[in-house]
């Protein structure tokens, strides 16, 4: 550990050099299987839920299978935290230590990540093991059939929160929305400036306001604070749920630039540290190879896009067009939506190979396309809206009823439903009044489903 | 310049930690739950394996799925993917199977792929049922005395045969009396003891079960699956009640055979149906194998109730030799979808019999309900609640 230390010392003056900026970094080397199960928990101490045991169990079966291993795993804060499996090779590890700091600075300069970070403060693995904690207590003090069905309900909803909004909001109150300003908020600004576009009708102060005032997409919030009969600790398992969410959104929105950035820089590092024995550079930048590189080398094509390769290569380029400064703003400034959609252009698209595939499900499977656009939104598809459906809550009546509409046109189609349906039975047993869900089927006709409380 | 970098020691209990495990066993602990919640279902659909052991039962089930909101599978999947191919290539055909969705393993079903193999114990299936059917407690059977003594050795005395001599008693008191003799002899005639017999009723808990089931044409491969499942759990609160249960499996057209286990359920006969042959080798296996008196005899015979008409006189005959000899007789008459006569040849031969005392009960299934009643009645009987059984139904 001490070799390992002096590497990392030698690292990081040189990237203090080249300019990294970072809040610190406590490194630990911990037993892969701690890793592990920290991967697959997204928090080295986070609540318990069965499905995290499927998932782990799935991890470990592909572990074992050599198909996946798992290298590092970083949480920005300040300090940062960054784990380091202690069976991994000396080289592993110093190319491990250089990536973090790629990922450091990252957080340090994406304004999502900063933003994040000013809403939640930088000690967020702390305040999700004292969460933990009591919800520990609570399978305690109400037993697991009660605390369980809680945490069904809340991790079901777990992407289903409005990151437009801030982390901490206060209740609807009988004025308009206090928490997002109107006229401060620049995207309405500019949409008001877009011509064809009329400010919306002042809300009729004299009646009151119906509860949500608009499509509420902060599932977790509305339950948390409107839920009939909500008890207190349920409240706090739907928060520390939303909490954790908040904190995972800008890691899921910029993974490419991330995971390409922390790339670049452990690369340059590494080849800019003149690593003594030699040896010891060959070693790390052959793991470098097996990570950052397309799924596809050996095979003809691949149905998936590495993202550290795509996040790697398009720094490369970006950071030979603009310098390194030019680089950095863009880290700021983007998501991976603007990221992909502004840099990846034609040229770089045509040498790494990008198609878009198209897989019916009569099986056949054909590739579609090479068209820039259309390479674009497949890669960027998965990642709209965290990774879900768009779902509001758009009312809730006197008796307490709720009623969530599913946005099918910006989706393109509708639910699963029995998956929804399934959802909504978590649901309900949080809620304890009725709960419907509008959607359409596959034929594009509405479908409403319903769930009642027992 | 300070660094900011720091390494951290390891916590020591890093090692300890399983949150990962214990979350998949309280997976499993809900999986167990689910299967226990639908075990009527998931035997029904005769998903399961029977053991070479008689004691568990195997079911493969998907892993649970937490379900979430998701978009419905679409008619064509679109996706990014990387390598030297032209638009236009075609990397797979449409394929026959077309029932595996597009874009399998990519995105789709998080758990997909993945079955659980559970082994359940027939014990705790039946302890489910139990619960599930409201079955009355199957215990051992203790009570029940059949008229036959045993000799069994009790306690020691000074008298007996050499053959009994019990030598351990014998050295003991070979001992003390040295302790309080001045040059004692090594052994006296004093000091032997013989282990002493006794006269005991006997407690007969051994059962033989013989299943007949009737292979005819007639009878159609639904019918047999109800029958099967009937065999299979009267069998296992049998077996809960006796040490020790000893089955045979007998088949018949218009003969009968045995057969081992494994093939008795797949045995298919042609011709007609003649119950009295199957009745008669039933009654020679019990003949030349189980001693009354020690073994507690039933008897299931499944059919569709169609029996030769010349054959009734016989039937009746035989059934009623064997019925003699029986604990219970148990007639399973299988129906499929189609309406059939209500008074089938087989159930009035039955009928007849009850009526003139013996231990005799008619089953009618239909589907898996029937066979949930049927298994319920006989728990019922066993457990030696017949009031409970007349206002049953």
């Amino acid at each position: 550990m001490t070799e390992l230390a002096d590497y990392a010392a030698r690292i990081e003056e040189l990237a203090r050099e080249q300019g990294l900026k970072y809040h610190g970094v406590d490194f630990e080397l911990v037993p892969d299987r701690f890793m592990m199960e920290t991967a697959v928990y997204g928090l080295p101490v986070r609540m318990p839920h069965w499905s995290f045991g499927v998932r782990y169990i799935r991890q470990l079966v592909q572990r074992n299978m050599g198909l996946s291993r798992i290298f590092e795993v970083m949480f920005p804060g300040d300090p940062c935290k960054a784990y380091l499996v202690d069976a991994n090779s000396l080289a592993e590890n110093v190319l491990v230590v250089a990536h973090v700091l790629g990922h450091a600075d990252f957080a340090w300069r994406n304004g999502l990540f900063q933003r994040s970070m000013a809403m939640a403060g930088g000690r967020i693995l702390e305040q999700a093991a004292a969460r933990a904690h009591r919800i520990e207590r609570a399978f305690i003090e109400h037993g697991h059939e009660r605390v369980e069905a809680v945490l069904d309900a809340a991790l079901a909803l777990e992407s289903h929160i409005d990151v437009n909004r801030p982390l901490y909001r206060t209740l609807y109150g009988d004025k308009p929305d206090a928490s997002l300003p109107a006229d401060e908020d620049p995207f309405r600004q500019r949409w008001r400036s877009l011509p064809g576009e009329e400010a919306p009708a002042a809300d009729d102060e004299a009646r009151p306001r119906a509860v949500p005032p608009h499509p509420e997409y902060d599932l977790l919030w509305f339950i948390a604070q409107y839920g009939p009969e909500l008890e207190g600790w349920e409240r706090d398992i739907f928060l520390a749920v939303r909490e954790e969410s908040f904190y995972f959104y800008p890691v899921f929105a910029c993974q490419i630039m991330n995971e390409g950035w922390a790339s670049y820089w452990h690369a340059r590092l590494l080849r800019e540290a003149d690593l003594e024995p030699p040896d010891l550079y060959v070693d790390a930048i052959k793991a470098h190879s097996d990570v950052v590189r397309p799924h596809a080398s050996g095979k003809a094509v691949a149905l998936v896009v590495n993202p550290y390769h795509l996040g790697f290569s398009m720094w490369e380029k970006i950071v030979e067009a603009r310098g390194v400064e030019g680089a950095r703003k863009i880290c700021a400034e983007e998501d991976d939506f603007g990221f992909v959609r502004n840099y990846l252009d034609n040229a770089l698209a045509e040498e790494l190979e990008l198609f878009v595939y198209e897989a019916s499900s009569d099986g056949s499977l054909k590739i579609a396309s090479r068209d820039i656009n259309a390479v674009r939104e497949a890669i960027l598809a998965p990642r709209f809206n965290f990774g879900s459906p768009r779902v509001a809550v758009t009312k809730m009546d006197v008796d307490g009823s709720l009623t969530l509409n599913h946005d099918h046109q910006s989706d393109g189609r509708g639910l699963d439903l029995k998956r929804a349906r399934r959802v909504l039975d978590y649901v309900v047993r949080v809620w304890r009044r009725p709960v419907t869900l509008n959607t359409v089927d596959d034929h594009g006709a509405n479908e409403v489903l319903s769930a009642r409380p027992h | 310049m300070t660094s900011r970098v720091r390494f951290v020691a390891q916590s020591p209990w890093y090692d300890l930690f399983s949150r990962g495990a214990r979350d998949w066993l309280r997976h499993n602990q809900k999986v167990r739950q689910a299967v226990r919640d639908q075990i009527k279902d998931l035997l029904s659909e005769g998903d399961f394996i029977t053991q070479p052991d008689h004691r568990s039962v195997r079911v493969s089930i998907r892993m649970l799925e937490h379900a979430r909101f998701q978009l419905a599978d679409p008619q064509k999947h679109t996706g990014a993917g990387q390598g030297k191919a032209q638009p236009g290539d075609v990397l797979r055909k449409a394929d026959a199977n077309a029932s595996q969705g597009a874009g399998e393993g990519e995105g789709g079903n998080e758990e997909g792929g993945f079955k659980l193999v559970l082994d359940l114990k027939v014990d705790d299936i039946v302890d489910w049922l139990t619960d599930e059917l409201k079955l009355p407690d199957l215990r051992p059977k203790s009570g029940t005395v059949l008229e036959d003594d045993e000799i069994v050795r009790e306690g020691s005395g000074r008298r007996g045969i050499r053959a009994r001599l019990d030598r351990r008693r014998t050295l003991k008191e070979a001992i003390k009396r040295r302790a309080i003799q001045t040059d004692p002899a090594a052994f006296v005639d004093d000091d032997l003891r013989f282990h002493q017999l006794r006269l005991r009723p006997r407690i007969a808990n051994s059962a033989v079960v013989v299943f007949v089931v009737d292979v005819s044409v007639s009878m159609t491969e639904a019918e047999r699956k109800l029958a099967k499942m009937f065999f299979f759990f009267a069998l296992s609160g049998l077996r809960r009640q006796y040490h020790h249960v000893d089955v045979r499996f007998v088949a018949h057209t218009t003969e009968a055979w045995e057969f081992p286990e494994h093939e008795f359920f797949q045995v298919t006969g042609t011709g007609g149906t003649a119950a009295s042959s199957a009745f008669r080798l039933a009654q020679d296996i019990l003949e030349a194998h189980y001693e009354p008196s020690r073994y507690n005899a039933y008897l299931f015979y499944a059919s569709d109730g169609e029996n030769a008409v010349d054959d009734r006189q016989g039937a009746l005959a035989a059934l009623r030799k064997l019925a003699e000899r029986l604990n219970y007789f148990g007639y399973i008459e299988t129906r499929s979808g189609t309406v059939r006569f209500s008074q089938t040849d087989m159930r009035s031969t039955i009928s007849e019999l009850a009526g003139s005392g013996l231990n005799a009960h008619t089953q009618t299934v239909a589907n898996m309900d029937d066979v949930w009643r049927a298994i319920r009645r006989f728990f019922v009987h066993q457990a030696g609640r017949a009031e409970a059984e007349s206002t049953d139904d």
